[in-house]
């Protein structure tokens, strides 16, 4: 027996797929107040009813599921797994390509591995969903993709591909490449980049196809932007960072997710005026470099303020290899949220900002059977997970 | 003028030591060492634990200035077996075994590094150097008292003549670099069984001279320290992670003699039988996720409960910044989410660390005579949602949340953590 087995569970267990009532002592359908013995049940791959265990009627044949707590799946907001790997050797670091600082025609579906091991480490800690794809170091990286958790290929878990193209106002371009060598060279060649795009759309309009430009993957994706095809998942952490992205989303119209954002607290005016949402940094983001004025009470901030957001597990270059969004979210409830406040940006509201609200993050007739089954209080350390439900299979039935 | 400087001097001398009593009335001990106090009083003077036990059973002294803290936990101060706080170094890059650099030259005292393990609860902290060498230097032993220099945190009198840390070992991937770094893990234990081959040797010349300062050998100050391990005053913190490379610091100490405690050890869970059957502590870190380095893929939450079933003493450490200090006791929390006992978890922030520090005398529970160190919580020290009110050093208020100054540093914010702290100069700590 390979006693690995015994802790994470690499390999996908005999899944099963049937009729499932889930049971929960509380039940957070984040489509209002949370229930009390309340009951989710599940047809196929979509939630069928919720309600009270007093109005819903489990029906013969039914697979039983019981928990203290009931959660939708978590929704991961930004996360970069499958293309990061859990050994961070260059084999398994897919997240860069560092032979030009602005690719955004890299796909992240040709480069995810839904088999990753850090996606079934989050997997078994609740998120049914994450937005991963090419990561921070870049001005523009490549795209981002949503995928559920489980499945054998890229093409049974993806949910949207190309949903937006990340790219990084920070430092760290600098350190990744030659040129830019400074901030406002980065975003001197972005402007550069989306004025070019803007001509490329042009000349495509011409109604003589013969004088139509030829095909450019690159500035193909970056029209797409213009267009508002794609989102800009712009990483911007300190103020003068946000400052120059929400800068250069006016100048173009492009629609546009702040990422990171740790000194969002100092131009709260500024990102409500712009009309963005954001995806913070993870709560326990390192206080260095870019994000050393980052505060744990930025989400709460945030929530007053009424700026839409979301929690990311994000990018990590060394250990831990990747976050945990129901930490990150357990830290926020420790910090100013309420605890519906905080499940909300990992799930609802995280579904909100990747545009899939009517798909994941809640429970309620017709959306997918995303589910987490707990042992207590979710944000509590010392509570475990002790299912995981997608598209209404039991994908992992062991507490941890 | 003249009179306010005198008084202003005097009382930053009187910063320095707790003369009045003060008494702690109404909330939940836990002491560690004996069951938790419900309604409890705690009394401190001169910096120690003057007196504890359940209301009705201890006097509070008449003179004493009696805080009502019902409804709140108090928990001894936490004890960090391994952290890069402090701004310091180790060795540099000329050699891979380096156990006379001290880091306690290189700490800097006012690096805010310190507020942030005292918003944490953590007033003992083992700050070491890297593991990027295959010896990196003497560790420091320090309490966070507010100090002017680093001998007013050490715990030792005299850095010249006490032991006042450990020493700084590692294996695995971390040490093997360029020459004169060992390329691979067998020339790594050859370079150090050498070593200390040439420190016994050392120390039979000096015992030969027994005493006479004619025969003694001339001063090494890499030997000075080396005889101090072999003669085990002076701990080994040795940093390794696979089970193999384990194995090979444990078969290192077997053949010198040393003290060791196991620092890191993310595969312990796999060799937890030899480890107990060598009687090794083991310190280890709580990471969010396995992985980021390849010897720390199989590392698990479930290390701490599958050491302690197998009777080894568990101590958690920060690696401060591989995880940050201000949340240490989650690791604790997380050891009892993977199977730990509420009262190992606890220990294993306190007394299980003073342990391996040698300092269980003096701090880690909450014991008449001992330091008076301790936490004032709001509530469960395992739950999310409670906070670190206050931290005492030696009767001293190191942190109070209820001061924003402190606050922020619990929290983070603008030009709070201004200067980048360790995490690169630590060469990544657990790298």
């Amino acid at each position: 027996m390979n006693i690995r087995m015994l802790f994470l569970p690499l390999f996908v267990p005999a899944l099963v797929q049937a009729q499932i009532a889930v049971h929960g002592e509380t039940v957070y359908t984040m489509a209002g107040p949370p229930l009390k013995d309340a009951v989710v049940l599940i047809k196929g791959t979509s939630i069928e009813r919720v309600g009270p265990a007093s109005e819903v009627t489990i029906p013969a044949g039914y697979k039983v599921l019981t928990a203290k707590v009931v959660t939708p799946g978590l929704v991961d907001a930004h996360s970069t797994v499958g293309l990061a790997g859990i050994f961070n050797v260059p084999h398994d670091q897919m997240q860069l390509e560092k032979s030009s600082p602005i690719q955004p025609e890299l796909r992240a579906i040709d480069a995810y591995n839904p088999k990753e091991d850090l996606v079934a480490w989050v997997r078994s800690l609740g998120v049914t969903t994450v937005h991963t794809g090419h990561g921070p170091g870049a001005l523009m990286s490549g795209t981002t993709m949503v995928a559920k958790t489980s499945g054998e290929t890229v093409n049974d878990v993806v949910v949207t591909p190309n949903l937006m193209v990340a790219f990084t106002m920070g430092s760290s371009v600098s350190r990744n490449f030659k040129s830019p060598g400074t901030r406002s060279k980065g975003v001197a060649m972005l402007r550069q980049e989306f004025l070019k795009a803007r001509d490329y759309l042009k000349k495509l309009e011409n109604k003589d196809p013969e004088k139509r430009p030829a095909r450019d993957l690159q500035l193909e994706m970056v029209a797409d932007i213009l267009r508002g095809n794609v989102k800009a998942l712009v990483t911007a952490q300190t103020a003068p960072e946000i400052a120059a992205a929400l800068r250069l989303q006016k100048e173009f119209g492009f629609s546009m997710v702040l990422d990171g954002a740790a000194e969002a607290y100092l131009l709260l005016d500024e990102i409500k005026a712009a009309g963005i949402s954001v995806i913070l940094h993870p709560t326990m983001v390192r206080t260095g470099g870019d994000t050393k004025n980052a505060s744990f009470t930025t989400a709460a901030v945030l929530r007053k303020a009424g700026v839409p957001f979301a929690l990311q597990s994000g990018f990590e270059g060394y250990v831990p290899k990747t976050r945990v969004i129901l930490f990150e979210a357990a830290l926020t409830a420790a910090n100013g949220l309420s605890i519906e406040e905080a499940l909300r940006t990992i799930t609802i509201d995280a579904a909100a900002i990747l545009g899939l609200e009517k798909r994941v993050g809640s429970l309620e007739r017709g959306k997918d059977a995303d589910l987490a089954l707990f042992d207590g209080d979710p944000f509590e350390y010392t509570t475990r997970v002790c299912a995981v439900v997608i598209n209404g299979t039991v994908v992992s039935e062991m507490c941890r | 003028m003249r009179t306010t400087l005198l008084i202003l001097c005097l009382s930053s001398s009187l910063l320095l030591a707790q003369e009045q009593p003060i008494a702690f009335r109404g909330a939940t001990i836990y002491p560690i060492e004996g069951a938790p106090i419900s309604n409890g009083i705690l009394v401190v003077e001169k910096g120690v634990i003057k007196a504890i036990g359940a209301t009705g059973s201890v006097t509070i002294p008449a003179n004493a200035t009696v805080y009502d803290v019902a409804g709140k936990v108090i928990m001894p101060g936490m004890v960090d077996t391994h952290s890069h706080i402090g701004r310091g170094d180790g060795g540099d890059a000329s050699a891979a075994l380096n156990p006379e650099v001290r880091i306690l030259d290189a700490i800097d005292v006012r690096s805010t590094s310190f507020m942030k393990a005292l918003s944490g609860g953590i007033t003992t902290v083992n700050v070491m150097p890297g593991s990027g060498h295959l010896m990196s230097g003497q560790t420091a032993y320090l309490k966070l008292r507010r100090a002017n220099t680093i001998n007013g945190m050490l715990f030792c009198r005299d850095p010249l003549n006490d032991i006042c840390g450990g020493m700084k070992m590692a294996n695995g991937t971390n040490s093997i670099r360029d020459k004169p770094f060992p390329g691979t893990r067998a020339k790594s234990a050859a370079m150090v069984r050498q070593l200390f081959v040439k420190a016994q040797e050392y120390r039979s010349k000096v015992q030969a001279a027994k005493g006479n300062p004619e025969k003694m050998p001339k001063r090494e100050l890499d030997m000075e320290a080396l005889v101090q391990v072999l003669e085990g005053k002076r701990v080994v913190h040795h940093h390794t992670h696979r089970h193999d490379d384990i194995l090979t610091v444990l078969r290192l100490a077997k053949e010198f003699g040393f003290r060791v405690v196991l620092q890191h050890v993310s595969e312990a869970w796999k060799v937890a039988k030899e480890i107990a059957e060598a009687k090794a502590p083991c310190s280890i870190i709580v990471l969010d996720s396995p992985g980021g380095k390849l010897e720390a893929v199989d590392i698990r939450y479930e290390t701490g409960a599958i050491l302690e079933k197998a009777g080894v003493s568990v101590a958690y450490h920060t690696d401060d910044g591989i995880t940050d200090s201000r949340l240490f006791i989650r690791s604790a929390a997380f050891g009892v989410r993977a199977g730990m006992s509420r009262e190992k978890a606890l220990e294993s922030v306190t007394i299980a660390g003073a342990r391996m520090l040698d300092l269980d005398g003096r701090v880690g529970s909450l014991r008449v005579g001992k330091d008076a160190d301790f936490l004032v919580l709001s509530g469960d020290p395992l739950s999310v949602y409670t906070h670190i009110e206050q931290t005492w050093v030696e009767g001293m208020k190191r942190f109070d949340r209820a001061n924003p100054e402190d606050l922020k540093y619990a929290v983070g914010g603008y030009d709070v953590y201004g200067y980048p702290e360790s995490f690169d100069a630590c060469e990544g700590g657990l790298q």
